[in-house]
């Protein structure tokens, strides 16, 4: 079964300042050509669409950054307009924008809207201002629910992210700050435990406390694993009783509100990237190929102006590589791996590729086969890392 | 150059504890005979091997051969054998010792005497050597010739009333040393008109010239072009090439009665040679073979592994161009589910260990692991039959054995006063013996009778913190005696992990067994399951220790702009795996054997 869908990710570099957490490609300017950046963005999509042509409409389209809610709302009508105008947008695409839950950027969710967004998704992070400050954040609890409030009036689709396993929170503090975000009604949570990455403000500060045995560049969390553990599992058992189940590893809905984006990336389907080093992979007669553009804003910018692409690397992805994605990406679904679409992208069968692991993992209640599909169970998801090492390493 | 006259050659060594300066002694006398243009002298000029030069330690005998004019204006001789301090090579200081009529007894004048000093001393005096006591370093602010003269008398029973005072260093008092060697050693003895009768000291690989033979010539004439035989291996061999050390080889044309020098005969291995060995002359051969040296036997026991598992056949060539040297040492192939596949490695001794697995890194570029170090036991089996134990792997099932002998040995260690209480405690944990007890000056003499098992496992390294590095130790084995030995086994979920089993005296079994697993619970990382980590005698857990299973190891995030860098992460964590070993479904990190086989023992 090959996913027909094709998503198209949008990446806008800026942010007003960078959070100490974040590791993704955002920079922090003084001032912002807008106009120079529009004209840039459309010349990239023109020699993407090329590239994808063979594809069919884009089925999903995510601004993502950055602070993508700083783009003027003239610039994201102009690329949508792009978009649909040479690969085509679906009729009943997802069309995200990520945004910073502020009182600036809430005023402008209409004509976001008037653009073309139909799904917001608000970088709140916390429910607790000391929470916020230790974050880096700009907002404060009160504009973030100002700006939730404001997002779930204008869109039919809206989802939060919320950062815990902070410093020293406790399962308590943690079931009551969770409690409170699921009374608001929103479709969709993303909850992620706070990583410490390499190159970050954290991974300077925090570098030290690494634990014994592990390298503090592959990242670790703040709260050591029991209570990690522990806060996980409320986490699944308060969004199940709210009827936000999980979906993936750290991204919970309500049935039907799943990111259809995102649910490209975990099925290992086509997405194309565009702007500042946005990845993308795309199935072509030639093989599926890895794309990148350049990473650094003036980098894309001059390649794209004087060159029609801001495109750096191309590489096909062999057999193990496809396996490797493949696996690593579908097992965080809780529908699983589809042994369908599995053989599909891999040309192998589970047995062929997993037989020597697989009777132990699922005979230890790791994992399960369940319709078609290779699943963690509630115990496999907390140790996925070591499930998809084994199954990679059998293969 | 000829055949010298007996009456004109003087044989000696050089013996002395290690850092008190003996090579740097050989460097000064080489200059003061000219041996050397000064542009070839370099530190330690005898020190062939760097190891030894930035160790300070000599590990194969030298020789050089000095032409000295002296006082009485007679040209003379002077062939000197700088031979290896540590207790390890005492069998290459006393067949050193038997190519020579005396001794430079070498102490340093502020460090006094030290249990090398006597160990060497001793091997000196039983080869009916004439001892020139020199007490070197005289001209440091430290030195207290006075005390340490009285000391040498006190503890080693040598008149150091004539003692020479120099600095080997500065040179000082070489002439003098000189002069001493002349008058004070007898010349050698042996007559030119009787069969050749020479004694094979030492031989090595050169890649030049084959194997280079040293030999000393007791009666008789090597020359070249004549036909050898080698009395214990019955070998026959054409005299290519004979000459001296000055300190280079120099080629003559003949070897007399007395003299001290090489030939090569086209032997490639130094196998094919026998240390101690008889050489004589083929078509005369002489009717009484010198008296030989028992051979060198290993002491102690070693795995060596290598961390790549694709080095093993480079680690066997390397093994193997280190044996072309070293006929002390063995090794023979070992496998282990633990650490794969290796060598289960012969030394004589602890310092043996530490050069070999040194060299094998340094000249060879090898990552090794090396298991615990364990001593050879005999075992008497219930059947009467006697076997050699050589890996605690392979211990027979304890109901075939009736009883296990190990090694003892007699150790002694010199130290400060202020610092005995430690050493005493020591020697008392390792189930010591006390057999005596003195003082020389500040300084405690102790004799201990140890088992040889106790002091390969971390013994050096408590005696030096325990004495701020003060301590002086030797030993020498002394014999078997049976001991209450079992072989203790770790498991890891039920399955036993070879290369942390070990030979343990039954009384500390327990303590030891604790503390390993222990230490394997902090070395062995959480993972998907709960892990044992047991410690067995036969089919007796006697420690238990529970590794818990990991309850989390899952990425946040991972969205379509992270998974080329998770997958690259996969792959270094597949490159991380190599370096694991697998017992049932845990895995265990090559770094945990390493640092479990370093833990000390209580």
């Amino acid at each position: 079964m090959q996913t027909n869908d094709l998503g198209v990710y949008v990446h806008w570099p800026f942010c007003l300042a960078k959070c100490p957490y974040c590791d993704f490609n955002s920079h922090v300017r003084d001032a912002i050509d807008q106009d120079r950046w529009h004209r840039a963005y459309l010349t990239e999509i023109r020699a993407s669409a090329d590239r994808a042509a063979h594809l069919g409409d884009a089925t999903s389209v995510f601004f993502g950054g950055g602070t993508p809610s700083l783009m003027d709302p003239e610039l994201v009508a102009g690329i949508l307009d792009a978009l649909a105008g040479t690969i085509g947008i679906a009729a009943h695409a997802e069309i995200t924008m990520e945004a910073n839950p502020t009182s600036v950027e809430a005023a402008i969710f209409k004509a976001y809207k008037v653009a073309g967004v139909n799904r917001m998704s608000l970088g709140i992070q916390a429910l607790d201002d000391g929470a916020l400050k230790f974050l880096g954040r700009e907002h404060s609890v009160a504009s973030a629910l100002d700006a939730l409030a404001m997002a779930q009036s204008t869109f039919d689709r809206v989802s939060f992210d919320l950062i815990y396993g902070r410093l020293g929170q406790t399962v308590d503090q943690w079931t009551e700050e969770l409690s409170r975000a699921l009374g608001f009604g929103t479709g969709h949570l993303s909850l992620y435990q706070l990583t410490i990455e390499a190159g970050t403000k954290f991974g300077e500060t925090y570098a030290g406390a690494a634990p014994a045995g592990k390298d503090p560049k592959s990242g670790f969390s703040l709260v050591d694993d029991d209570i990690g553990a522990d806060l996980f599992e409320i986490t699944q058992t308060l969004c199940d009783d709210a009827g936000l189940g999980a979906y993936e590893i750290s991204n919970h809905a309500r049935p039907g509100q799943e990111c259809a984006h995102n649910m490209v990336y975990w099925r290992s389907g086509d997405w194309l990237g565009i702007g500042p080093g946005a990845h993308g992979r795309l199935t072509t007669p030639a093989g599926r190929l890895a794309t990148t553009q350049h990473r650094s804003p003036d980098a894309w910018l001059n390649a794209v102006e004087s060159g029609g692409t801001g495109a750096l690397s191309e590489t096909p992805l062999d057999g193990a590589a496809r396996l490797e994605e493949s696996v690593l990406m579908a097992m965080r679904l809780t529908e699983g791996l589809s042994e369908t679409r599995f053989t599909h992208q891999t040309g192998r069968s589970f047995e062929n590729a997993f037989g020597g692991v697989l009777p132990d993992l699922i005979g230890d209640g790791f994992v399960e086969m369940a319709d078609g599909a290779l699943r963690t169970t509630a115990k496999g998801r907390l140790v996925l890392n070591q499930i998809v090492t084994r199954l990679i390493g059998a293969s | 150059m000829g055949a010298v006259k007996p009456s004109n050659i003087r044989n000696f060594a050089i013996i002395a504890h290690i850092d008190h300066g003996k090579s740097t002694l050989a460097d000064r006398l080489i200059e003061a005979c000219e041996g050397l243009e000064s542009r070839d002298m370099q530190e330690q000029v005898l020190d062939s091997m760097d190891i030894e030069r930035e160790r300070g330690i000599t590990i194969k005998a030298q020789t050089v051969r000095l032409e000295y004019t002296a006082q009485d204006g007679e040209h003379y001789v002077l062939n000197l054998m700088d031979t290896p301090g540590h207790v390890d090579f005492s069998y290459e200081v006393s067949r050193s010792l038997a190519a020579c009529e005396g001794s430079i007894l070498l102490v340093d004048a502020s460090q006094g005497v030290e249990a090398q000093t006597l160990a060497n001393a001793y091997l000196a005096v039983e080869a009916d050597h004439e001892i020139i006591v020199v007490l070197n370093k005289t001209d440091l602010a430290s030195a207290e010739p006075e005390r340490v003269k009285q000391q040498i008398t006190d503890v080693i029973g040598l008149d150091a009333s004539d003692a020479i005072p120099i600095s080997a260093k500065t040179g000082v008092g070489v002439p003098e040393l000189l002069e001493a060697l002349v008058k004070r050693i007898s010349p050698p003895v042996g007559d030119k008109a009787a069969p050749l009768s020479a004694l094979l000291v030492d031989s090595w690989y050169d890649a030049y010239l084959g194997v280079v033979i040293l030999v000393r010539v007791r009666d008789g004439v090597l020359t070249k072009g004549m036909k050898v035989r080698m009395m214990a291996a019955g070998t026959a061999h054409t005299v290519e090439q004979v000459g001296t050390f000055q300190p280079k080889p120099e080629p003559g044309k003949q070897l007399g009665p007395g003299e001290i020098g090489y030939f090569t005969s086209g032997i490639k291995e130094v196998a094919q040679t026998s240390v101690g060995d008889t050489i004589t002359s083929d078509r005369k051969p002489t009717d009484a073979p010198l008296p030989g040296f028992k051979p060198s036997v290993p002491v102690v026991f070693c795995g060596l592994f290598p961390v790549d598992a694709g080095d093993y056949p480079r680690l066997r060539e390397s093994l193997t161009r280190l044996k072309l040297n070293d006929s002390s040492f063995h090794f023979e192939a070992e496998s282990s589910a633990a650490l794969g596949f290796g060598f289960r490695c012969g030394f004589l001794g602890l310092l043996h260990l530490e050069i070999v697995q040194e060299r094998l890194s340094r000249e060879f570029d090898l990552d090794l692991i090396a298991t615990a170090p364990s001593v050879v036991y005999r075992i008497h089996l219930t059947n009467g039959k006697v076997t050699e134990l050589h890996n605690p792997v392979d211990m027979p099932d304890p109901v075939h054995i009736d009883h296990l002998e190990e090694p003892w040995i007699s150790a002694t260690i010199l130290v400060p006063e202020e610092y005995l209480g430690s050493v005493l405690k020591l020697c008392e944990d390792r189930r010591g013996e006390q057999v005596s007890l003195g003082y020389a000056g500040n300084r405690a003499v102790v004799t201990y009778r140890l088992p040889l098992n106790e002091v390969v496992f971390d013994f050096y390294d408590r005696l030096k913190s325990g004495t701020s590095g003060y301590a002086s130790f030797d030993y020498e084995v002394e014999g078997y005696r049976e001991g209450d030995l079992v072989r203790m086994t770790i498991m890891v979920n039920g399955d036993p992990v070879d290369a942390l089993s070990m030979v343990v005296y039954r009384a500390s079994a327990e303590s030891r067994g604790r503390a390993l697993c222990e230490r394997l619970k902090e070395l062995i990382p959480r993972q998907m399951f709960q892990i044992a980590i047991q410690a067995a005698l036969g089919g007796r857990i006697i420690a238990r220790e529970t590794v818990r299973a990991m309850r989390k190891d899952v990425t946040a995030k991972c969205y379509g702009g992270d998974v080329s860098r998770k997958r690259k992460l996969l792959d270094k964590q597949k490159k991380g795996k190599k370096r694991m070993r697998t017992f049932g479904k845990v895995e265990i990190p090559q770094e945990a054997f390493i640092a479990a086989l370093k833990m000390d023992g209580d």
